[in-house]
Formats: C-alpha cells, sequence, structure tokens
C-alpha cells in the first residue's frame, strides 16, 4: 500500500556505449528518505552496477552531488517527497563536466583550476615561535568566514554558463576561495594570485549571472566574491598606474602590527 | 602524463584512448544554452537591457540635435515620437530599462558588502536607499513636467 516513486537514471558505461542513457527505477517513496536513499536502496537491492560518489550523507564532503529534475542538488539534501508521489524524478551526473561512468563526473580538471590560484596561505615573513599564534578578532574572521564554507561540492559550475561554454575559466568555487585568502588578515600572497585571478580566465570571464550563489548549498555566495574582486583588482589596477613604483600590495593588515 | 593531458586524451570529441584510460563522455553546450532554463533567459534579458538603455541615450542625442535646429524641427522630432511604432518601442525599452534598475539595486549590495560596527549590513538595508533615491528623483521629475507652467 505503500507508494511509489520513479526516478528516471542516467547511465553510461564507456565501454559500451557511445552517450549516455536514462533507465527508470521504482522506488518506495519513504517520508524520510532523501535522493541517496533512493540511490542507495536501487544499488543495494535492483542493480548493483549503479555508479555514483557519496560519503557523509549530511551535506557536508560536498561528493554527491548531481542535477536533479534539471538542478544541480546535493543529493544527501534533497528529500524524495519534495517531488510529490506521481512525479519522475531525473537524476543525472553533474553538468559541464566529463562523464567517467552513471553518475560519476571527472573532477580532475575542478583540482587542477583549485591548485592554480593558490588556496593556502602565503606568508612572505615567518614570525618566530616566540611570537605566539596568529590571533584574530572576531570582525577579522567575519571579513572571510563566508567564503571559508566551500565544501568543494561544484554544484557551483554546473551552475554556471560561462563553465559550460568556456573551459579554461577558473570557475566560482576556485574564485571564491582565492578571495577567502585575500581577505585573510593572516594571509601575504594576494599579490602572488593576482595573475591568477585578474585575468580573462579569471574574474574577468564572470558575467554575474548568480546561479552560482543560488544553488550553493552552503550559501558561499561566490558571485559575491567574484564582485569584490573585480572592485579590489580595477582598484589596483588603477594604483600600477598612478604608483607604478610604489605599488605595493595593501589588502591586507599584518596580523602582527 | 600530467593530469591535462590525461584531460584531453579521454574525451570522446578526441578518438585517442588510451588503455589505462576510460573514455569520458563530453557534452557539447547548446548555443541555445540560455533558453533551456527561466534563470539563463532572465540573465539574457537583464543583459539586453543594455540595447533598451542604448535605445534612449540615442534618442535623447537626436532630441537635443533637433532641439538646436529650432522650433520647427523640435515640433517635427515630437510628431515622430506621438506615432503608434515609436510609443509601443519606447514602453518596451522603458519596461526593459525598469528592469535593469531593479536587477541593478539588487545586486548591488552582493558586490559591494557594507560592514558597520564590524558586521554586515543586511542586502536589502544597502538596496533600499537606491530605490528611495530613484523615487524621490522620479517623484521631483514627474512634478517637474506636470506642474502647469
Amino acid at each position: 500500500m505503500a507508494d511509489n516513486i520513479v526516478l528516471e537514471i542516467a547511465r553510461y558505461a564507456p565501454d559500451r556505449d557511445e552517450a549516455p542513457s536514462f533507465q527508470s527505477f521504482e522506488v518506495p517513496l519513504r517520508k524520510e528518505w532523501v535522493i541517496l536513499d533512493a540511490l542507495n536502496y536501487i544499488k543495494d537491492k535492483v542493480d548493483g552496477t549503479l555508479t555514483y560518489r557519496w560519503s557523509c550523507r549530511m551535506g557536508i564532503c560536498g561528493s554527491c552531488g548531481m542535477m536533479v529534475n534539471g538542478e544541480p542538488k546535493l543529493t544527501c539534501a534533497t528529500f524524495l517527497s519534495s517531488y510529490g508521489k506521481n512525479a519522475t524524478v531525473r537524476v543525472e551526473p553533474l553538468r559541464y563536466f566529463p562523464v567517467i561512468r552513471d553518475l560519476v563526473t571527472a573532477l580532475s580538471d575542478f583540482l587542477l583550476k583549485l591548485q592554480k590560484v593558490k588556496p593556502w596561505l602565503i606568508r612572505k615573513d615567518q614570525p618566530p615561535l616566540s611570537a605566539g599564534e596568529f590571533l584574530q578578532t572576531p570582525e577579522q574572521l567575519d571579513l572571510y568566514k563566508q567564503f571559508s564554507m566551500c565544501i568543494n561540492c561544484t554544484l557551483c559550475y554546473a551552475a554556471c554558463p560561462v563553465v559550460g561554454l568556456d573551459e579554461e575559466f577558473v570557475g566560482p568555487a576556485a574564485l571564491a576561495l582565492a578571495q577567502r585568502y585575500n581577505l585573510d588578515n593572516r594571509d601575504q600572497g594576494s599579490a602572488e594570485r593576482l595573475a591568477t585571478l585578474a585575468h580573462p580566465d579569471g574574474i574577468w570571464g564572470c558575467t554575474f549571472v548568480g546561479e552560482c550563489t543560488r544553488v550553493c548549498p552552503k550559501h558561499v555566495d561566490p558571485a559575491g566574491a567574484i564582485q569584490q574582486y573585480k572592485l579590489t583588482a580595477a582598484l589596483d589596477w588603477v594604483k600600477s598606474f598612478i604608483l607604478p613604483r610604489g605599488h605595493e600590495d595593501t589588502h591586507h593588515v599584518a596580523a602582527h602590527d | 602524463m600530467t593530469d591535462q593531458m590525461l584531460i584531453n586524451q579521454g574525451t570522446t570529441d578526441q578518438a585517442a584512448r588510451s588503455e589505462f584510460h576510460p573514455r569520458w563522455y563530453r557534452e557539447r553546450v547548446s548555443t541555445w544554452w540560455w533558453l533551456g532554463e527561466w534563470h539563463y533567459l532572465k540573465f539574457i534579458l537583464r543583459e539586453l537591457t543594455s540595447l533598451s538603455v542604448a535605445w534612449f541615450v540615442v534618442l535623447t542625442l537626436f532630441q537635443l540635435r533637433a532641439l538646436s535646429h529650432g522650433l520647427a524641427a523640435y515640433m517635427r522630432f515630437t510628431n515622430r515620437l506621438a506615432s503608434p511604432i515609436m510609443i509601443t518601442l519606447n514602453l518596451i525599452a522603458f519596461c526593459f530599462v525598469m528592469f535593469h534598475t531593479i536587477t541593478w539595486f539588487n545586486l548591488a549590495p552582493r558586490a559591494m558588502p557594507v560592514r558597520m560596527g564590524g558586521k554586515r549590513v543586511p542586502e536589502f538595508l544597502v538596496a533600499a536607499p537606491n530605490y528611495v533615491l530613484w523615487i524621490v528623483v522620479s517623484a521631483f521629475v514627474a512634478w517637474l513636467l506636470l506642474r502647469t507652467p
């Protein structure tokens, strides 16, 4: 007597298929189930060859991102019941990424782009240990905290049309993470990141569509991060004309001042 | 093999496929990508509002030119503006410019975060003064145009 729901899932086996096709599965519509539960049910009881990524099942690891009815979503955070009992739920791999198999995408390109923006604390000087830890006030933390919430789920890449149209575009998450370090007052590496960021494939590739911010499950607001850096980069460019030699990295305040 | 070389080799648009690398499927993004989703269409319409802004700039330039050529020229210009086609075009352009203004005001706080007392001011409070100023200026212009001389 229990209700069921139909999932239409993209299947692709590289040794067998030229292009992905859809396979329908009927799954119990349990009130507390998310799409990931349905996928696990299918893999357990119906078709063990279904291939997909997942890990924490609680929206923090960023592994289970997929297109659900055309929207990039974390499948561990999307309830089956929000689609209604007679609905068909279409599950596809994240858009704009190469598909390795079924619902698994290739992330190597994203990881290369992430590496390019140097998302780590860069120091020009190393204070002695005797100087103690870097202390940060809540206000200094608040400057970059929102951008540090990124879980690298790449939902924003699936939402961004520029990512789809331009393979070289660095992308929302990488740019937001670069800004997270630029705004961290412990970091002294803004000048090192400038060349990658203030580039047609960096922030200037972004046209502020805003889809990345809309789909982000952690409310990182990568679009905001990019626009803010556009202002910084533009001012920096102006400064490089006015003070070509005295041009200094003014983006941070050293923590030990 | 570097990662980049593996990526390039593995996708379906290149026939090459190594023994240890499967053939990844890569979908081509259609030229009509922006019709596929309402949010994308809204974005393209927002960008197209620049054409409406340009239209009003050009119209104003022609108006100034007509003004500088004397009363007869200006009357001819005004009469042309009153034709049904021009009114329709201007109404459509006006709607687009409204859309442009509203989306611009709503996005501005995203690009310029305002901080007071160490905390971030909520977005609608940053957008609100823009709207208020817009209404005030519009009311003033309306008063200028509608008052009896």
